[in-house]
């Protein structure tokens, strides 16, 4: 699947984007964070507050427990500052 | 559907420019409220803000915002700017223009344009320092989440 991250997400994971291979099991936007989380250290520095991490399944807003389905592009964020 | 011109743009804000085109050629128009959101120096220590946005995203976003305010209300017209890039303190960061008969209307169009875009539009601030120290994402403040519940 296609992740991006945005802000300091995407410093402390260190790429704007990746295509990642998601096990199974992995069925919802809080696993991918989960099995992300995994991955190294950068990882675990940018997913350390889960709950904090806002998503959007090809480019639409969707809460953390939102089942992957048919979505083709995952983004991940901090909570936006803009305005 | 009332006119409506969303842009993000890495030049200045005409702020003028785009305010008369809501009401240019039109004798229906009777309120306009327009709201500018600037980029702070925070006493000297900030020489300007760096602004990241979700390109495939905020454009639609705030489309999505504005067409949901001109379903709420009577509005006549919406322009909504926004910069990415680098701003400097003093320069417009956000313009939102509400156009309508009265002002009811207008300025609550333009308020609840601006409180979703805050905490909905994919934008993210870093501070530039004058200091040449290494500057701080802006944190979002729990205040701008909860101005959604009232709506």
């Amino acid at each position: 699947m296609k992740i991006l991250y945005f802000a300091w997400l995407r410093e402390r994971v260190g790429v704007p984007e990746e295509v990642i291979a998601l096990p199974e099991n992995v069925r919802t936007v809080g696993e991918v964070i989960t099995h992300l989380s995994s991955l190294g250290e950068n990882y675990a520095y940018a997913f350390e507050q889960p709950s904090i991490i806002r998503a959007a399944l090809d480019r639409k807003h969707v809460p953390l427990e939102t089942p992957l389905g048919e979505a083709r592009e995952l983004a991940l964020f901090p909570p936006m500052t803009g305005g | 559907m009332a006119p409506l011109v969303v842009r993000l743009q890495a030049e200045p804000i005409d702020v003028g420019a785009e305010t008369r085109f809501l009401s240019e050629g039109r004798g229906d128009i009777g309120a306009i409220v327009t709201f500018t959101g600037l980029c702070r120096d925070e006493k000297g220590t900030l020489s300007g803000l760096e602004l990241e946005h979700f390109p495939g995203m905020a454009e639609a976003e705030i489309i999505r915002i504005a067409e949901e305010a001109a379903g709420r209300w009577p509005l006549l017209g919406i322009v909504a700017i926004h910069r990415y890039g680098l701003v400097a303190p003093g320069e417009v960061i956000v313009l939102v223009g509400v156009a309508s008969s009265h002002r009811q209307a207008a300025f609550a169009g333009a308020e609840f344009i601006m409180d979703f875009l805050k905490s909905r539009a994919p934008f993210w601030k870093k501070e530039h320092r004058t200091d040449g120290r290494e500057g701080q994402w802006v944190d979002a403040k729990e205040s701008d989440e909860a101005a959604l519940s009232r709506w």
